[in-house]
Formats: structure tokens, C-alpha cells, sequence
């Protein structure tokens, strides 16, 4: 592990990287779950003190299964409340602090699932992206983040935010564990009509590292000019490992990632808007008062952007952009098989950097939005450091192309530590 | 207050006014699906213990999904087809938002734009008039809130069986003009709904629920208000509800006074609309697409498999059971109100083609199909009673009055103290009716028009 800069006195505790341990000791593989998936008989709050108290009649799906393949949960990770944000510093139970600069946010939405897998705790974590929030955390905390194809793994039993968007995923020291957890939670469920009846193939065995002659995008409108430099030279030094393998690298460029922020707050906003109409206190959690503020922010715009007059102009318009985003990327996969880009644009900040920053998530991942509202899957590899601090590489694959991604991600991450 | 002259001025002109009632309908329908619309719980909840038939979809839990009932799509389907509808081959269900303790996940699951059936027609056979049908659309019902008192404390309490059962709305358009026509309507739609099997459409138990928007023209056109007529469970309250509604606000009208857009119930103990909720303005639902539900897809093959399990109607039956078996309308009327029973009838004509009128007069006059659960066991009892068939009332009447007719000194001889010339009478009777009369019937008769 590329861990050297990681603060050795950090502890889970210091971290803030778990809301609830699970005090049954189970036998399985130790699995830490992000807190917006249900497991029954475990307090589950979605790190908003509205579920401050709620104990699960059900399990997730995604936890269902790995707990039927051998896996056992050693605690629920804290995150942003509701999933609604890039750095948990909204958590009603406080941020979850970056391994390798204690000053420094771990990124979100799945920071407590990225910094207990980066910390060493567990080997894998489960955590769940609506746009970044797997890979945005991944980026910054040194771990590898897969966000599968929308409808790729079942969503039923994690707790809403953008149900057009969400989409479960992988944080993982390696490779090759995400490509074996996606073996294991993927797959058509009977419960989530959104869930693709795809048959799921062995990601694991099909990690041959072998890329060559495989076309890699490199999209070079993802190196934005307000990146951080330093993040910019990390991300580009993989070309060359890329072409030691024998990979083809082509420059692509996408229709602007800035317009994606619009569509996805937009959408998002309105669906979490009716996504937390259900919590209104009356037979489980608290009142709405307990709402925090980016909560009530967003259920607020959200409201508005489907009030009637304003859907139109806002909602429905958004969705026709949206189109425009999934057919720009089903053109580019005609020419690829692959895009690459860096996951964030910076390193993890400091603590305290969201506040009055509304729009900092949308912002940090305006790198992941297009892919996400497009519905791809995408991994976050970690590919080196800037500034001390971890930097990820973004490799986006087609619709249920997770299997090529795991791939090129593992070809690099092999060739990579051979290197060192 | 104006002056006394000027007052019946005013009056006399609004007197003129001839007021037209508007009439639109909403009807609900639940579906007797098995499971719920959205997931697997059953959906016949009446009389079930609170809250047993419930899961974390109907529930509205945390993280829970909603899964669509294919069955009660067919079915929706199906109702608009009878009902002449255009089927939208892609659709999807929206969220409609609301805040009620009844909605456990703070909006319902319905369809907005795109409903599966919509621009129908019916055709009032009684007076030709075509009743278009705005739409036909899916959504789930509420859980039902009991307002009831617990240690002295008014309480309300929320029984979950019933979230989440398959629910149909039809639309008509404000085309009734006329309140019978609105309750003909009505009970032809619960009959085809009955012998289209999907629902028991039975009011009492609110598995078919009846709202009508009634408003007064006094020119034909739209009128700019509403009055919504809700939670009212049958066909005869409806009737007295519309009936009072278009007098009261008649009398508002003629009085120059402005009707308020507003949702009344029906009293029955005062015989009297009543207020329940004022509508100030349109409610802003904040529609959304269900994002946790893909568009469905219909394809042509699948709508006409459907079209093909659409059952003869009760019109089309009407129509030919008049052609086939010359029955009058009003025991067809009674033969066709179920589907069973007029199989049975079919059944039974079948084992015995001559006999369907009798057959027929046994079912309607003497409920003869209840006593006898096969159509067989119906036909042997009626061949037997044929074989000794006796002359009917009528024709007893009628060789009676042939008979005093014809015997003016027989009649006398009685009338004057001789009784026993009445065996003589009979016979004749009898003669005429060639042996078939009934004697007791004959004598009874013939003693009542002797002494008449």
C-alpha cells in the first residue's frame, strides 16, 4: 500500500470514521458499510440525527449478499448526512478526518467507507455514489473506488438521495477485491425494477493486466484550468505507463463537464426533495426539524425545481441535457474503449472548506457528474501524490463495461507497484 | 337592500335563466389483484386485522423500492380498451406530493402525463349521448386513518393493509347533463367492471368510490367553478347529493350570489350537502417521474391479447339476447346484471332451447337460479312442471268471461240460489281451455266473477 505519508498515531476513533460498530462479533470477513444501507436490527441514520435512532426491520440487498458470501459487518462508516455532499463535513456526527493530514477532510460522500479502508481496518468497504461519492473519496484518502453501471447492483435498502443517479459501490485497497465484491453484490434483484437483469461475469478472473492494442480517451477537457497543477502532472504521468503496456491513447474531448453540474443539481436536488418527503416523523425518526442545513437547502430547491411552471424550465430541461451528456459518451465508446481523466481536480482540502460553500460538492465533482448522470461505471485508482496528499486516476467505462475498467485499472496498479 | 320594485326586477330576469347541470366524474376503482400494486402484500384488506398485510415497500420504509404489479397494468389496460380509450404504449408512474398522515412516503405513486388509457367514449344507450372519458390511470391507495377516542383522548390511528393497493381512476369529461344518466353511467361502469372480473366495485366496502364535479350553466358553457362531490358510498346518495346540489346552487345563482369551489359530502340523517373543504387553488403536487420505476413498455401483441380476454359486456348481451330469445328489456335488464347469471341463462337455453323465455320468467320472477346452482337441475324441474303445465292466469280470465258471456241463464239460475249449476261452468271453462285449466284456480276464479 502507498501509504507512506499516512499518519501513523491515527486511529478509527480520532477519524470519526464509523457512526455505529456493530457489537455483535460476527465470524465472517470484517466489510465496513456506508450508513445509508439498512441492516436489520443495526441503528442505521444516514449520519442525519432525523434516523438518529432508527433500527432496521430489513437488510439492503447489497448487504443481504455479502453477508450470505461470507462477509460480516463490522460497522456502519460515516457520511455525509443524507449523502449530501463531498467531504462528510456535513455528518450531524462531524467529519471524518483524512488519514495522511488529520486537517484534512476525507471527501465524501463515502469518506468513512474510504478512510477505513485506507486506514487499514478493513479491506473493503461499501459505499454508495450518487456523483463522486465514491470516487471523489477514493481520490483523496489513496483507495481504489468503483461506481458500477446504474442498475448494475440492486439499490433496494439504501437509503435514497438521487434514485435516478444512485448507484452502490466498491472501496477497496486493491483492484482486484472490488472486482470480487462486484461479482458478489451485482445482479438483477426482484426488488428494484431498476435493476438490470445483465448477466454479471467473473470481474475477478477476468483481471488479466493484459491492455494491449485496448484504445484509451483521454479526455483532455477533464484537465480543467483551474485544476491544481501538481494533480495535473500525476494524472498525466500514467500516459506513459499506459503506453509501456501497449494501449493505444487517443485524445478525446467530452461536451463541457461544467454543464453536468446544472443538470445534476438540478435533477438530484428534485429527487431528494421527494426522496425525503417519506421522513415526516410520524412512525419512525425525528421530526423534520432535525433536517440539517444542506438538507433543508436542497429540499427546498428541489421543491421549487418541480413546482408547477418551473419543472418545465428546470426538471424536465435538465433532462433533456442529460440526453445530450449519454449520447455524447455512446458516441465517444464507438472510437474507445476507455476514457481516462483525473477523479478530482485537487487534493483533499482543509477542514471547514464547505462551509457557506453550497455548491462545493457539485463543484469538487464536476469530473465525476457527466459519467454519473449518464449512468457509466467508473473507477478511481490511486496513481500517486500531490502535495503529499493522494491523487486519483479516473478510468469511465461504457454501460456495464465494468469489467474492461477493472481491467485497465488493475493492469495499471500491477505495473505500477512492479515499478516501485 | 335594494327597494322593494327593483328587487323583483332583478327576479323576474333571473327567472328567465334556465340553468344546465355540468357534470363531470372521478371514479376510483381498487383492483382485485392478489398482491399490492408495488410489492408483494396481498391487497384484499377489508376486514383483515390492522396492519398485518404490510412490508417495508407499502410501508414506505427507508430504502424500500417500489415494483409494478403487471396484472393490475393489464387490468387498467383492459378497462380502457372497453372503454374505447387510445392506449399510450410508453408511460410511466410519477410522484404525486402531499403531506397526509395517510401517504407514508410523503407522495403517492400515480400517473400524470402519460396515463395508460385516455381519450375514450361511451355511449349512453339510452340517449345516444357519447360521454367521453378523459383518461384511465394507475396509482396506489393510501392507508386508512380511524379517528377514534382511546383512554378519553381522541386519537388517530393508521391501519398500513390498505397502502398500496392497485387503485384505477377513470375521468369523464363534464359531459352529464342530466343525473339519471350520471347513476346509468355508473352502474353500467360497475357492471363491466364486474364482468371484467377485475374488482368486486363494491361501494360499501370502498372498492369503488364516486366523486362528481357539478357545476350549473346557464349558457352552455364551461362554468369557471366546481363543486366536488366526494366520499359518498352509492348510487342513491350520489342521486340525492347531485339532485340537492342543483338546487342549492340554483338558488345561489339566481340570488346573484357566487358558488364557492369547494368539496361537500352528503348527510343523509339532514338530506343535505355539506362542506368539507374549501379549495382556494389549484394544490401544486410538485409532479415527478418515478425515478425508482423504468417507463413501461405495451406492445401491440399485448394489448390485443388483452382485448381478446374482454368478455361479451352487458350491452352487447342486451343487444343480443333481444335478438336471440325476444325477452323484454326489463328482464333482460335483470338477466344480464351479472355475467354468472347470464351464463347460467345461456347454460340453461342451451339444455333446452324451446324454454328460454320460461326459463327466463323462472329466473327473473322466481329466482329459480339461486335454488337450483346448475342450469340443469333448473331445466329438468321446468320440464317436469311443464308436463303438468296448467293454463296460464290469463287465459283462465279470459274463457271465465267467454263463458258467462255465452251462458247468461246459467249465470241467473246461480245468482238466484242454484248453486250447483257451478260444476256446469267449470266444465265449459274447462272445454276452452282444453282440459289444462287448474281446478281450484278455475273454481276460485269463476266464484270471484260470479259474485263480482
Amino acid at each position: 500500500m502507498k501509504n507512506k505519508n499516512m499518519k501513523s498515531n491515527s486511529k478509527n476513533k480520532d477519524l470519526n470514521i464509523f457512526v455505529t460498530l456493530n457489537p455483535t462479533k460476527g465470524k465472517g470477513i470484517p466489510i465496513a458499510v456506508k450508513d445509508n444501507y439498512l441492516t436489520k436490527g443495526l441503528r442505521t441514520t444516514a449520519a442525519s440525527l432525523v434516523l438518529g435512532d432508527f433500527i432496521p426491520q430489513y437488510s439492503a440487498t447489497v448487504v443481504k449478499k455479502l453477508e450470505k458470501n461470507g462477509y460480516w459487518v463490522y460497522g456502519k462508516t460515516n457520511l455525509d448526512a443524507w449523502c449530501h455532499g463531498s467531504s462528510t463535513e456535513t455528518s450531524d456526527y462531524g467529519p471524518t478526518l483524512n488519514p495522511y493530514d488529520t486537517t484534512r477532510l476525507s471527501g465524501g460522500s463515502s469518506g468513512g467507507s474510504a478512510v477505513a479502508v485506507a486506514t487499514g481496518i478493513v479491506d473493503v468497504a461499501i459505499g454508495s455514489e450518487t456523483a463522486g461519492s465514491v470516487r471523489g473519496p477514493a481520490s483523496w484518502c489513496g483507495v481504489v473506488g468503483l461506481k458500477p453501471t446504474y442498475g448494475r447492483v440492486s439499490r433496494y435498502g439504501v437509503i435514497a438521495m438521487g434514485s435516478s443517479l444512485d448507484s452502490p459501490g466498491v472501496l477497496s485497497k486493491n483492484v482486484t477485491l472490488s472486482a470480487k465484491i462486484l461479482k458478489i453484490i451485482a445482479g438483477k434483484d426482484p426488488m428494484d425494477a431498476t435493476s438490470s437483469d445483465k448477466e454479471v461475469p467473473d470481474y475477478e478472473s477476468a483481471l488479466t493486466g493484459d491492455i494491449k492494442g485496448i484504445k484509451i480517451g483521454l479526455v483532455e477537457n477533464y484537465f480543467l484550468d483551474e485544476m491544481d497543477d501538481e494533480v495535473k502532472k500525476v494524472v498525466l504521468n500514467t500516459l506513459s505507463v499506459f503506453e509501456k503496456l501497449g494501449a493505444e491513447i487517443v485524445k478525446v474531448k467530452t461536451i463541457d463537464p461544467k454543464y453536468a453540474i446544472g443538470v445534476y443539481t438540478v435533477v438530484q436536488r428534485s429527487e431528494v426533495a421527494s426522496n425525503l418527503s417519506r421522513y415526516d416523523g410520524i412512525r419512525y425518526g425525528g421530526k423534520r426539524e432535525l433536517f440539517g442545513t444542506e438538507a433543508k437547502r436542497r429540499i427546498m430547491l428541489g421543491n421549487f425545481t418541480l413546482s408547477e411552471g418551473y419543472s418545465d424550465k428546470y426538471y424536465k430541461k435538465a433532462q433533456k441535457v442529460r440526453t445530450l451528456y449519454i449520447n455524447d459518451f455512446n458516441k465517444l465508446f464507438e472510437s474507445v474503449d476507455v476514457l481516462i481523466g483525473p477523479t478530482m481536480p485537487n487534493i483533499a482540502p482543509k477542514i471547514g472548506a464547505t462551509k457557506d460553500q453550497a455548491m462545493f460538492g457539485e463543484l469538487a465533482d464536476v469530473l465525476a457528474e457527466p459519467s454519473s448522470i449518464s449512468g457509466l461505471p467508473a473507477i478511481s485508482v490511486p496513481c500517486g501524490f500531490a502535495h503529499d496528499l493522494p491523487v486519483g486516476l479516473q478510468i469511465i467505462g461504457n454501460k456495464f463495461e465494468e469489467g474492461k475498467i477493472l481491467n485497465v485499472a488493475f493492469a495499471y496498479e500491477q505495473s505500477n507497484k512492479n515499478d516501485k | 337592500m335594494l327597494p322593494l320594485h327593483m328587487n323583483k326586477a332583478i327576479k323576474m330576469t333571473n327567472n328567465k335563466k334556465i340553468y344546465t347541470p355540468v357534470i363531470g366524474l372521478e371514479v376510483h376503482i381498487e383492483l382485485a389483484t392478489n398482491s399490492k400494486m408495488f410489492c408483494g402484500c396481498p391487497s384484499n384488506h377489508f376486514g383483515k386485522k390492522p396492519n398485518t398485510q404490510t412490508c417495508p415497500v407499502c410501508l414506505g420504509l427507508p430504502g424500500a423500492l417500489p415494483v409494478p404489479n403487471n396484472k393490475a397494468i393489464d387490468w387498467c389496460v383492459k378497462l380502457g380498451l372497453v372503454f374505447n380509450c387510445k392506449i399510450n404504449k410508453s408511460s410511466n408512474f410519477d410522484r404525486k406530493h402531499y403531506f397526509y398522515p395517510d401517504l407514508p412516503k410523503g407522495y403517492q405513486i400515480s400517473q400524470y402525463d402519460d396515463p395508460f388509457c385516455y381519450e375514450g367514449n361511451f355511449l349512453m344507450s339510452s340517449t345516444n349521448q357519447n360521454i367521453r372519458i378523459r383518461r384511465i390511470h394507475m396509482e396506489e391507495d393510501t392507508a386508512k386513518l380511524q379517528h377514534t377516542e382511546i383512554d378519553g383522548k381522541k386519537v388517530s390511528l393508521i391501519d398500513f393493509n390498505r397502502s398500496g393497493v392497485p387503485l384505477v381512476e377513470l375521468v369523464t369529461e363534464p359531459d352529464f347533463s342530466s343525473v339519471d344518466d350520471v347513476v346509468i353511467f355508473l352502474q353500467e361502469l360497475q357492471r363491466i367492471i364486474r364482468y371484467l372480473g377485475i374488482s368486486t366495485a363494491d361501494m360499501e366496502k370502498g372498492s369503488m368510490r364516486l366523486e362528481a364535479n357539478l357545476s350549473l350553466t346557464p349558457n352552455g358553457k364551461l362554468p369557471d367553478y366546481k363543486v366536488e362531490l366526494k366520499n359518498i358510498n352509492s348510487f342513491k346518495f350520489l342521486k340525492k347529493a347531485m339532485l340537492f346540489e342543483i338546487e342549492r346552487q340554483k338558488d345561489l345563482l339566481l340570488s346573484g350570489k357566487k358558488i364557492i369551489q369547494e368539496t361537500r359530502g352528503w348527510d343523509e340523517f339532514k338530506s343535505k350537502t355539506f362542506s368539507q373543504r374549501i379549495k382556494e387553488e389549484a394544490k401544486d403536487y410538485r409532479y415527478l417521474p418515478d425515478p425508482d420505476i423504468p417507463p413501461i413498455e405495451l406492445e401491440n401483441e399485448n394489448i390485443d391479447n388483452l382485448r381478446l380476454e374482454i368478455p361479451e359486456l352487458p350491452q352487447a348481451k342486451r343487444i343480443r339476447f333481444k335478438k336471440e330469445y325476444d325477452l323484454s328489456d326489463g328482464v333482460i335488464d335483470i338477466l344480464v346484471e351479472t355475467k354468472e347469471r347470464a351464463t347460467y341463462f345461456e347454460t340453461a337455453v342451451k339444455l333446452s332451447p324451446k324454454l328460454s323465455k320460461s326459463i327466463a320468467s323462472l329466473m327473473v320472477n322466481k329466482n329459480l337460479d339461486k335454488e337450483y346452482p346448475e342450469p340443469a337441475g333448473l331445466v329438468k324441474k321446468l320440464v317436469e312442471l311443464e308436463k303438468k303445465d296448467f293454463s296460464s292466469d290469463s287465459d283462465v280470465d279470459q274463457a271465465i268471461i267467454e263463458v258467462i258471456d255465452k251462458n247468461p241463464d246459467v249465470v241467473t239460475s246461480y245468482r238466484s240460489g242454484k248453486g250447483q249449476v257451478v260444476g256446469y261452468l267449470i266444465g265449459q271453462v274447462q272445454k276452452i281451455l282444453k282440459g289444462k285449466g287448474d281446478p281450484k284456480l278455475i273454481s276460485t276464479k269463476l266464484l270471484n266473477s260470479l259474485h263480482g
